[in-house]
């Protein structure tokens, strides 16, 4: 009983399977293999053929003379090149047909195919030699494997030619259907194990290896990186915006307000006169607070007037005397500066707050691709990168490292310290 | 005292002309931006221009171009600049053109009621109100600069001139006797190379123009 249920079930089943979506796949893939493969087999042993005579008749000197020598001496030179284009071409052609029968994504890396010298370099890169080893196993998979499929599915055509063709015997005619419908059954399981192998070798020698893969993670991963610095900084410029337009504004007029009626209502009662006062100044000390955030936060004369200008600002509100010294004749990338800006912000509250400086300095030159931050005190010294005591010099390290930037500090103990940051300015 | 306003933000407009016509003043105009500013000068022939230096169309430096065109063409007006930061070269470009009834503060400080209307005061009659923090910006230290010769205290009495103050306020600022000022003063001209001269005033001219170039 369950096993007839069983048998009903498969039976249609299997059957199903010679329509079945993944099937049609299948079997286009296999198509589109066995051609792409017979194309691979005409180019690849057309050169191998043609340069082995040319070889063979270099050897065995030429008949004909020298005009034939020059002509097979030039097809002996130029077979590392087409056969390079035919490697990288086939690779192109089987990526783009994998992708189109299977979906299969195979990120192409280009690195291998423009290594220096060419093409030299190409033939000497692992990449080419995986390619070459997957057109070797494209005759065998795509090939043989797509051939056998093709077969299958045209079993019962055959079948039906040969009862034709007059082989009506009752033992031959019953044997030719029999074997017509099992490898009709057949075609779809084998198209899909095709398709399979298909699959493991393209991944395998087509796809990047695992070294260029990472090559490729690493690229992706600094692309990304850089894409989000430059995200949060216009963020941090829409923050800053729209604190100065509204809340800003808002917070001027109310504490201008309140200071009118600070010293206009002179004749009300002392108790509210005092309630107003106190509210101005509260109002007056979230401005100042708020003006310091922003600051903090993006200060909009680092977009307006650039790095020389903000700067400028930053040693006038700093604690103690600083000497500035800018030499940037032409303006690093936004994000880069907004980076330089932040680490002499930064640095500068460190030496008000640890040093026990009485003077600073702070010298920022554009020397070539790089933007050179020195911030120099004449403080205690013995500063250090990994304190724990919250000096916030790990942190300067971590801003400067997240746009590829070093960050170095010399501080013996007694003093000086150096703070030497290098920033590249790509734009 | 006439005075036209230039400012865009609507809330700060409206507050300033409340503010000036409470403490007394007639507000000719108040415009949004530098075009209508220097045509309502024309117009009103104001006493004093209240500026901001932020207005469109392009928000960058639209009130010091239209400050220094009002200081050409009707050198009466006096000027009073207001900024959402600092920036030297503003200060600088207006500082040139312009070294009696003009100033620089950030715009924040409208919201000091009394030191704002006593900025206005002192303007319109012919002096200057530097922002303390214009004052510090100009006074950062470059290389060689003669200003390191002073010591904390006269560089603390410079930056009080330069803000304006006459020598009774740094007397009163800085809790010393008017001698120990008069010294300090004479102390930074004779550092600085410049002669001394009569007045309160004249002096923080000659500081601002020595720092101007």
């Amino acid at each position: 009983m369950i096993s007839a249920e069983l048998t009903t079930r498969r039976v249609p089943a299997m059957v199903r399977a010679l329509w079945a979506a993944p099937t049609r796949r299948a079997t286009g893939n296999a198509l589109a293999a066995l051609l792409v493969a017979a194309m691979g087999i005409a180019l690849l042993g057309g050169l191998v053929v043609i340069t082995g005579a040319a070889i063979y008749s270099l050897v065995d000197w030429p008949v004909g003379g020298w005009a034939n020598a020059m002509l097979y001496l030039a097809v002996v030179l130029a077979a590392p090149v087409l056969s390079l284009w035919v490697v990288q071409g086939l690779a192109a052609l089987q990526r783009a047909r994998l992708h189109a029968t299977l979906g299969l994504e195979l990120p192409a890396d280009g690195r291998a195919a423009r290594r220096k010298p060419w093409p030299v370099g190409a033939w000497r890169a692992a990449a080419t030699w995986r390619q070459f080893g997957y057109h070797l196993l494209a005759v065998l998979i795509g090939g043989a494997g797509g051939g056998l499929v093709v077969a299958c599915w045209l079993a019962p055509v055959a079948a039906i030619g040969y009862l034709a063709a007059g082989h009506t015997a009752a033992v031959s005619g019953a044997a030719a259907v029999l074997a017509a419908a099992a490898l009709l059954l057949a075609a779809p399981w084998l198209a899909r194990l095709v398709a399979r192998a298909d699959e493991a070798a393209a991944r395998a020698l087509l796809g990047p290896s695992r070294s260029e893969a990472l090559a490729l993670r690493v690229e992706s991963l600094a692309r990304s990186r850089a894409d989000i610095l430059t995200a949060t900084d216009a963020e941090r410029r829409r923050i800053e915006r729209d604190l100065h337009d509204g809340t800003q504004q808002r917070l001027v007029s109310l504490a201008m307000n309140l200071g009118m009626a600070r010293t206009r209502l002179t004749d009300a009662p002392q108790a509210a006169l005092q309630a107003i006062a106190d509210a101005h100044d509260e109002a007056l000390l979230a401005l100042s607070e708020l003006r310091d955030f922003i600051r903090g936060l993006h200060p909009a004369v680092l977009n307006d007037r650039g790095l020389a200008a903000a700067l400028s600002g930053l040693a006038a509100r700093a604690p103690l005397p600083v000497r500035l010294d800018v030499d940037i004749p032409r303006p690093a990338a936004a994000s880069i500066e907004a980076v330089a800006y932040f680490i002499v912000s930064e640095a500068l509250t460190n030496v008000a707050k640890h040093a026990q400086a009485t003077r600073a300095e702070v010298t920022v030159v554009r020397d070539g691709d790089l933007l050179r931050i020195e911030v120099t005190d004449d403080g205690r010294g013995g500063a250090v990168l990994a304190h724990r005591d919250g000096t916030g010099l790990a942190g300067l390290a971590q801003r400067a490292a997240a746009v590829d930037g070093t960050l170095a500090i010399d501080s013996p103990p007694g003093g000086p310290t150096v703070i030497a940051v290098e920033l590249p300015c790509e734009s | 005292m006439r005075i036209v306003i230039a400012e865009d933000s609507v809330l700060l407009r409206d507050g300033l002309t409340r503010m000036l016509t409470g403490a007394g003043y007639e507000v000719a105009a108040a415009v949004p931006d530098a075009e209508e500013l220097l045509r309502s000068v024309a117009e009103h022939k104001p006493d004093l221009a209240v500026i901001d230096v932020r207005m469109p169309p392009t928000h960058t430096d639209e009130g010091i171009r239209a400050a220094l065109v009002i200081r050409r063409q009707y050198p009466d007006v006096a000027l009073l600049v207001l900024s959402q930061y600092v920036e030297e070269s503003y200060a600088t470009d207006l500082l040139s053109a312009a070294t009696s009834s003009v100033g620089y503060l950030l715009k924040d400080r409208v919201a000091h009621v009394t030191d704002f209307l006593d900025a206005v005061r002192r303007v319109a009659a012919g002096g200057t109100a530097l922002d303390p923090e214009v004052v510090a910006q100009l006074l950062v230290r470059r290389r060689d600069d003669p200003i390191d010769r002073l010591t904390p205290r006269e560089l603390h009495v410079l930056r009080l001139m330069a803000e304006g103050r006459s020598n009774n306020g740094i007397v009163e600022e800085l809790k010393v006797s008017p001698s120990a000022v008069e010294k300090y003063v004479t102390n930074i001209f004779l550092k600085l190379d410049l002669p001394p001269t009569g007045t309160d005033h004249r002096r923080v001219l000659a500081v601002l123009k020595y720092l101007g170039t």
